[in-house]
């Protein structure tokens, strides 16, 4: 076994302590019958040519492309100074601060992580921490349910479709009712959440409306009516959940500031890496008056036995190792270290550089917009947007193909992730941000201007 | 702090000072908002700290300081599997390829990543003896609901929408109700047999036409194994029921014991015990989840397929229509799953049974040295972790396991579990891990020894545990009282931009 410390010796010693001649004689409580099979694994690799398998794996993925993919996961500059501070044993290695004596460095940074989150969503609480965007914003649709004694969510289409189904799949255990919220079809809002709709959806008082879920920008990239959209789910009797990104909190008004009961949302841009999916951190909050039905850790300040300020776990009750199954949620242990990415890369930007990040991937898109739209592209919706939107171009399916062959990631091809709508067919999102060059927009414009050249 | 001087650290929001840090971003041109809509602009800037890198850097390390870790000593957290975390696995995760690869990237940009997660399917479903395997699930807590609700799904899929009750024995971990709970179960607790196991003749007397499932862990949450399992299993299969198996255990077991083979349906597996894969603080971990045969239309989508041409590629949306769906955005918590594969190549099927050899080992040496002056409440041969008990001691001195645990700390070791499972009376789970030299097991057992005796002799010294730490016992009951979750000084604070 590569990192075992156990000689021969050890272990006869072990052995004879126990007063037995074979370590077999400890597994005999496994009824002979239910022994398992040989393990038929592939022999165990000296570190040397682990290493070369890892990375030959890892130079099997193109991460060399000019990417304009964003969708829920964004490229961001992380100053290699959060990196280095991630790598410091006692961060990673420790766990769940259940001793709080010797977990200070921990809960004082989840802490902080709660009150960095609290000042960009503008709410009184944030629970540290969730899976991920998705399942953190079921976790917000459950809070509405619990909170309102109904049984009914309303999600605009506009949410990432992985949320919806997401949603679909946690609200499916308790009979929970989903219905989706259409976009405007046409018009200056087209690709918005339909007001008159949701309007409609929420007028039916043999069912009555828990929570109504929206994103700030939406999935389409495109800046949602949050205010109005909040207003129609509280003159129902609902909760408003806010699925927003964490980056563009600096510049888009807060989900505190527009009305918005929760706050659910991806981490992931705070400084993570996209590394295919996850780890990624999961955003909720929300304000005192739902405190109770947050699910998730929280770290509260408090004083110890000697008067020093300290921190603690704290309204513990409302967990599954104390309430079993009258808990809030199943949740436990999950993403402490991606919080504390988060804290550490807001701590290095600081205001003005959260900022800066969030205006300069607003003023790349805008250039990409006009490079893509010279090449021949057009927008599908004519409404702002902030760093992401949707272009159509005739095959797309073909023509994101044929950029990939020469070094362009075009972004995400619509019918890939929404096959079943007609309205994105032959649409692509695509997406800038502050590490997006303009080497990398001209060559993508240019490369579509030559494909688009050929189509026609 | 440094080696001297005062430990703990004032907040980040205490140390910023207005017009410190930058040089990290470039400025945005001037106006780069004014396309946005007025309303739809923040008026007032969050309230975020400002430091220079020093600064900063000095917070986080000496904040990390204040921790005890894996990397700093001996920490035998019952049910947690501290074991420790190899360097090489944290080194492969950071290569550009995996940490710079976007979850939406094409399959054909993405075959180094997507190799590793079909190979880790197979690997994983080969030790557990599953028919399949499902990435997905971001932790335990994640892959048990995930289990639980393919159980739903199967039942319905047979048009069997009775089965409402899920049985769990009274030594589960937390997280088994709560999951029956989302899965829109109602939980029944079924009582331990004397001897610490699963009372067969109770679950048998609970088991009919209205149980779904029964959740167990083997080896149980007291270490032991459940040599009944099989008439168990049995049980529960003729119930018309389905066995889910909290595999929060698995590393007794390596190469010992299938559970898909041993007749389970289902079990989650959590990387960051049994594979390394490092627990953070507090997480990311992942909970993979196999199924047997009769669950695996049903497991979450995508699933990572081998194409004939020896590529591989994730399921397109809708093209498995029994899948129970998403439970989380895109494939799942990969970097840590990329680390989970390493450790499991660097070991083969050798170092794997050997992992539970020694793990086993460990935790009967231990509990051989603790007998005599700790309860041992369930003497047979442990698996990898056991329950030793201070009901004696607290009867005889007062002192309590509490008291004990903190006292470990002034020891310089992590405390175990106490209080957990909850059926032992002033029990400590104790978990060695495979990991341990000989000499770090030997001076805890000789400290915890040394502390049985103090609590006869200087109680106080006992109770008033720890005087080391960097801080005291703390008001548990003030924090809960009166919740103080957030730093509220600088919010409203507007600092313009120094240049």
């Amino acid at each position: 076994m590569p990192y075992g410390p156990h000689t021969l010796a050890d272990r006869e010693r072990m052995l004879e302590a126990i007063g037995i001649t074979s370590v077999d004689e400890l597994f005999d409580d496994i009824p002979a019958n239910l022994r398992a099979s040989r393990l038929d694994l592939p022999a165990g690799m000296p570190e040397l040519e682990l290493a070369a398998h890892l990375q030959a794996l890892a130079g099997r993925n193109r991460t060399d492309l000019a990417s304009f993919l964003g969708a829920g996961a964004y490229r961001h500059f992380q100053p290699p100074v959060v990196d280095q501070l991630l790598l410091r044993g006692e961060w990673y290695t420790a766990y769940t601060p259940y001793q709080p004596e010797v977990s200070q460095g921990t809960l004082q940074s989840i802490y902080e992580y709660q009150s960095l989150l609290a000042e960009l969503v503008a709410m009184d609480v944030v629970s540290a921490s969730h899976y991920d965007g998705a399942a953190a914003t079921a976790e917000a649709a459950l809070m509405t349910c619990r909170a309102t004694g109904r049984q009914r969510i309303l999600v605009s289409r506009a949410v990432h479709s992985h949320y919806r189904q997401t949603l679909a799949t946690y609200l499916s255990g308790g009979d929970l009712e989903l219905d989706q919220v259409p976009v405007v079809a046409a018009g200056p809002l087209a690709g918005t959440t339909d007001l008159a709709a949701l309007e409609a959806l929420l007028a039916d008082p043999a069912r009555p409306v828990a929570g109504v879920i929206a994103g700030q920008p939406n999935f389409y990239g495109l800046l949602e009516p949050m205010a109005e959209i909040g207003h129609l789910a509280h003159a129902a009797g609902g909760l408003f959940v806010a699925v927003v990104e964490p980056v563009s909190l600096a510049v888009l008004e807060p989900p505190g500031a527009y009305g918005a009961d929760i706050a659910a949302g991806e981490g992931q841009s705070l400084g993570i890496p996209t590394q295919y999916g996850g780890p990624y951190l999961g955003i909720l909050a929300t304000g005192d008056a739902l405190v109770r039905q947050i699910p998730g850790r929280l770290v509260g300040m408090t004083t110890d036995l000697d008067g020093q300020r300290a921190f603690v776990m704290t309204m513990r009750a409302r967990e599954q190792d104390i309430r079993r199954e009258r808990a809030a949620s199943n949740i436990c242990t999950n993403q402490a270290l991606l919080a504390l990415a988060a804290s550490i890369y807001l701590a290095t930007l600081g205001p003005h550089g959260l900022r800066d990040v969030a205006a300069l991937g607003a003023a790349r898109a805008a250039e990409l917009e006009a490079a893509l739209v010279e090449a021949g592209a057009e927008r599908l919706h004519p409404g702002p947007y902030l760093n992401e939107f949707l272009i159509r171009v005739p095959d797309a399916r073909a023509i994101h193909a044929r950029l990939l062959e020469r070094g362009v990631l075009a972004g995400l091809l619509m019918a890939d992730i929404e096959p079943g709508d007609p309205g994105l067919a032959d649409s692509l999102l695509v997406c800038a941000t502050e590490v997006t060059t303009g080497a990398e927009v001209a060559r993508f414009a240019a490369v579509l201007k030559a494909e688009l050249g050929t189509v026609r | 702090m440094s080696v001297t001087g005062p430990r703990l650290q004032s907040t980040i929001f205490e140390k910023s000072r207005p017009g410190r840090g930058g040089g990290k971003i470039p400025h945005a041109p001037k106006g780069a908002l004014d396309r946005l809509p007025a309303a739809a602009r923040r008026s007032q800037p969050a309230a975020l700290p400002e430091l220079n890198e020093l600064e900063m850097v000095r917070h986080y390390v000496n904040l990390s300081q204040l921790n005890f870790a894996i990397d700093t000593g001996f920490y035998p957290l019952g049910s947690c599997t501290m074991k420790f975390n190899p360097k090489v696995n944290e080194w492969a995760a950071r290569l550009p390829g995996f940490a710079g690869l976007h979850p939406l990237a094409p399959d054909s940009t993405a075959q180094g990543t997507l190799q590793i997660l079909w190979e880790l399917e197979e690997i994983l479903a080969e030790i557990s003896g599953m028919a399949a395997v499902s990435l997905q699930p971001a932790a335990g807590a994640q892959g048990e609901l995930t289990g639980i609700l393919m159980i739903r799904a199967y039942h319905r899929s047979r048009g069997d929408l009775e089965r409402v009750e899920v049985l769990v024995p009274d030594s589960s971990h937390g997280t088994n109700p709560a999951t029956a709970t989302m899965a829109g179960f109602k939980t029944i607790t079924v009582p331990s047999a004397p001897d610490g196991g699963v009372d067969i003749d109770a679950f048998r007397a609970a088991l009919g036409p209205r149980t779904a499932a029964v959740m167990i862990t083997n080896p149980s949450t007291l270490g032991l194994f459940e040599s009944r399992i099989g008439e168990l299993l049995e049980a529960v299969h003729v119930a018309g029921a389905l066995a889910y198996m909290d595999g929060a255990n698995l590393n007794a077991i390596l190469g010992r014991f299938k559970p898909g083979e041993a007749g389970f349906d289902v079990m989650h597996i959590n990387t960051h015990k049994t594979f390394s894969t490092p627990h953070g603080g507090g997480g990311p971990g992942a909970g993979p989840v196999g199924v047997g045969p009769r669950l695996v239309p049903f497991l979450p989508a995508p699933r990572v397929l081998k194409v004939d041409d020896g590529t591989f590629r994730l399921e397109r949306p809708g093209e498995r229509p029994t899948s129970i769906g998403r439970l989380r955005s895109f494939v799942g918590n990969t970097g840590v799953l990329v680390r989970a594969y390493a450790y499991l190549r660097a070991h083969g099927a050798e170092g794997l049974a050997e992992v539970s050899q020694d793990a086993v080992l460990a935790a009967n040496y231990l509990k051989g040295r603790l007998a005599g002056t700790y309860d041992i409440p369930y003497e047979r041969h442990c698996k990898h972790e056991f329950v030793a008990s201070a009901a004696t001691i607290k009867r005889h001195t007062g002192i309590r396991t509490l008291d004990i645990a903190k006292r470990l700390i002034d020891y310089g070791f992590h405390p175990p579990t106490i209080y957990f499972p909850l059926i032992v009376e002033e029990g400590m789970l104790i978990e060695p891990t495979e990991t341990e030299a000989l000499e770090t097991l030997d001076a805890f057992a000789d400290a915890l020894i040394r502390i049985a005796a103090e609590a006869a002799e200087t109680p106080e010294l006992v109770h008033e545990a720890p005087h080391t730490a960097p801080v005291r016992r703390l008001d548990e009951a003030t924090a809960a009282r009166q919740p103080n979750l957030r730093w509220r000084a600088m919010t409203g604070v507007e600092t313009p931009c120094p240049d």
